[in-house]
């Protein structure tokens, strides 16, 4: 009993004795008191009380996903380029230079996004459903 | 079994609270009240001011309004219901989790009010959907509607879990959802949903109108 992990093994239990037992009583609670009822208006997409127009699943375009490559590129670059920005005064050359290759390698990467045409938008998807005034 | 009240009384000063689990589960409920987020004309107006600092709705646990009726419980229809707006509410009601409770707030969700002649004014919401608490007035003061929420906490207070009389969304054959409404070319059709709005003939006597 004097194992050191021992109150961790504790914690785990209850972390997930909670979760699991707030669903057990949630499900008896619904079987014997609040009965499920669905219906096709209940389960509609939520658009105002207006009757839903699109899909429930909004589908995106798998090109989303090499622009959020993209963006992650310029994001952890600013993220680099602040401290760097307000320790500039302070810093030696060598810390300069790495940063300066920091920067190169980064770019390189937009570059070479650019050259493989990833930054052209080819093709939009038309939309599943019709807008009023269309 | 229920607990004798006099017992319960006797017990309370020394500490011991006894209830039952009907009155516990109705009392967590009323005490949560989530209304609908959404104001249909000048009573939006005071249901607004009913929340803020001076009347304070959170004092009874409602303040916290949804935008979105699947965490709603309550639906203040609050205002004029025109023709155009009454399947779009029917419709938010509808895909309102159960239990759900309807106030009709002020004179025109009542019975269409004021503009009660014009032609595309609904002549009550109790038409389509069911309500639980009316609130007359043109437009009701907040305290008025401070009023209608203890009134509808009091009935929550009452109501049956099991047993025959429970209430509709305990019941598994409760009517789930309230038809909505559509468009005609000249009222919505329906015009009302006699399952739920049955009002007592018009009976013209003989020479009444003279």
């Amino acid at each position: 009993m004097d194992h050191p992990f021992i109150p961790v093994l504790v914690f785990f239990g209850v972390a997930l004795a909670v979760p699991i037992g707030a669903l057990v009583l949630a499900r008896i609670w619904m079987r014997f008191f609040t009965p499920i009822k669905r219906g096709k208006e209940k389960n509609a997409l939520y658009e105002c009380g207006v009757e839903p127009l699109a899909e429930r699943q909004v589908r995106f375009h798998s090109q989303f996903y090499l622009f959020g490559l993209l963006f992650l590129l310029f994001d952890v670059e600013t993220v680099f380029l602040l401290p760097f920005a307000v320790a500039f005064l302070d810093l030696s050359v060598g810390a300069f230079l790495v940063a300066m290759i920091f920067l190169l390698l980064l770019a390189e990467g937009l570059v070479w996004a650019w050259s493989k045409g990833l930054l052209n938008w080819r093709g939009v998807p038309k939309p599943n459903f019709t807008i009023y005034g269309d | 079994m229920a607990i004798d009240p006099k017992l319960a009384e006797d017990l309370k000063p020394h500490g011991i609270h006894v209830t039952t689990f009907e009155s516990l589960i109705n009392w967590g409920r009323s005490s949560s009240l989530w209304p609908m987020q959404f104001g249909l004309a000048c009573c939006a107006i005071e249901m607004i001011a009913a929340t803020m600092a001076k009347y304070d709705m959170a004092r009874f646990g409602a303040e916290v309004f949804r935008p979105s009726p699947r965490q709603a419980d309550l639906m203040l229809v609050a205002g004029t219901v025109t023709k155009k707006m009454a399947p779009l509410v029917v419709r938010l009601y509808n895909q309102m989790a159960e239990p759900k409770y309807v106030i009709a707030m002020g004179a025109c969700a009542i019975s269409g009010g004021p503009f009660k002649p014009g032609y595309n004014v609904l002549k009550g919401i109790d038409r389509y959907i069911p309500v639980d608490i009316v609130i007359p007035g043109c437009p009701p003061r907040p305290e008025a509607l401070l009023d209608g929420l203890l009134a509808l906490r009091k009935k929550i207070a009452g109501e049956k879990l099991i047993g025959k009389q429970r209430a509709r969304h305990a019941d598994a054959k409760g009517t789930a959802e309230f038809p909505v409404p559509e468009y005609g070319p000249h009222d919505l059709h329906p015009t009302a949903n006699r399952e739920i709005w049955n009002p007592d003939p018009v009976v013209h006597e003989e020479g009444a109108d003279e």
